[in-house]
């Protein structure tokens, strides 16, 4: 094993990695309140934040507590909304699947965002690195948020008993959530499937256990797969 | 706020514990090389994008704080945080402009 490369390569992921923390931070924050808001101690909280390690599922469970739904529903739920990880993780196999069992093992814990943002960038860009190579940019990726979101999280959930009611944090969950929407509307057909599934969304608000979420998340992935394949056939036309 | 049953919670956290892990893990470590079928990989792709929305269309209609009552400081905020985000990218400039128009809003209108 070439380890000497493969160190240069996790100080480029380090680097790749390192404007991350303006987001990992403020968002770990905000979960360590939210979580606090919703009832749940310092040692829920912490064991939530580092063994699930996925922002926006964690937010969506939030928000379906308050709501009183069905542990299933809510558990469901937000791994519908973690389901993109599957996609990153069938993304990076072609480029990773090769390397020894235990650190896959370990990769597949460390893949996020923003590991999976810096490495499939830097895969595609320099085709010819070796495995070895590429798992070490890819830890190197997520090395500097990994303390970093956990230990926000701990201050998050510390201070967040100390915020008053007044504050109106009912919403700031929901803005922080749409905020993460926009910057995902890369194409038309993720437009297509957000459009569908908020329509669908408001349809079904009347189903119980809130169980519209569910069919309007199927809904709309249906709907961004189809404007998808239609927008491909248009340009194979021409 | 609400007090929450221990048992509830941790069923969460475990699920989804191991639910996101299992998630994670099902290509790199069990697919290995293989490939995988396009269609499974294009719904893939939408999967955020549809179950994000979906979840907070309704809160943003009918939002608990108002007791289900639309309100202008809160359609304004989710508006705003959106456009923001689309127009910038930028997750956080979207947050604080949202936050701005909210608290800016139930400001002026109290």
């Amino acid at each position: 094993m070439a380890s000497a490369t493969s160190k240069s390569y996790f100080w480029k992921g380090f680097r790749d990695g390192t404007p991350f923390i303006f987001v990992a931070v403020p968002f770990g924050l905000l979960f360590g309140v939210f979580a606090t808001e919703a009832g749940l101690t310092i040692v829920q909280t912490m064991a939530f934040t580092s063994t699930v390690f996925a922002g926006a599922a964690q937010f969506a469970a939030l928000q379906l507590l308050q709501d009183n739904t069905p542990t299933a529903i809510i558990i469901i739920s937000a791994l519908a909304v973690n389901l993109r990880m599957a996609m990153y993780s069938a993304s990076l196999t072609p480029y990773l699947g090769a390397a020894p069992m235990w650190q896959r093992a370990f990769a597949a814990y460390l893949t996020v965002d923003q590991s999976y943002a810096c490495s499939i960038v830097r895969f595609e860009k320099e085709p010819d690195l070796s495995v070895p190579q590429r798992m070490a940019y890819f830890v190197g990726s997520v090395t500097p948020i990994t303390p970093l979101w956990i230990l926000a999280t701990y201050l998050g959930a510390v201070l967040g008993a100390q915020i008053p009611e007044s504050w109106a944090l009912d919403f700031a969950l929901p803005i922080t959530f749409l905020a993460m929407i926009g910057p995902m509307m890369r194409t038309f057909a993720h437009v297509v499937a957000a459009l569908v599934a908020i329509a669908v969304s408001l349809l079904t608000v009347v189903i119980p256990f809130n169980l519209g979420l569910l069919i309007a998340g199927s809904a709309g992935m249906i709907a961004g797969a189809q404007a998808e394949l239609i927008l491909e056939r248009r340009k194979l036309q021409r | 706020m609400t007090q929450t049953d221990p048992v509830t919670i941790w069923t969460i956290i475990i699920g989804l514990a191991i639910g996101s892990y299992a998630l994670r893990f099902v290509f790199i470590g069990l697919v290995g090389d293989r490939p995988m079928p396009t269609w499974l990989l294009r719904h893939l792709r939408y999967t955020a994008v549809a179950i994000l929305p979906a979840l907070i269309a309704p809160l943003v209609v009918w939002p608990s704080a108002t007791e289900g009552q639309p309100d202008l400081p809160r359609m304004s905020a989710a508006a705003v945080a959106l456009v923001v985000g689309v127009i910038s990218k930028n997750v956080l400039a979207a947050i604080f402009s949202g936050a701005a128009t909210l608290y800016g809003l139930l400001y002026l209108l109290s």
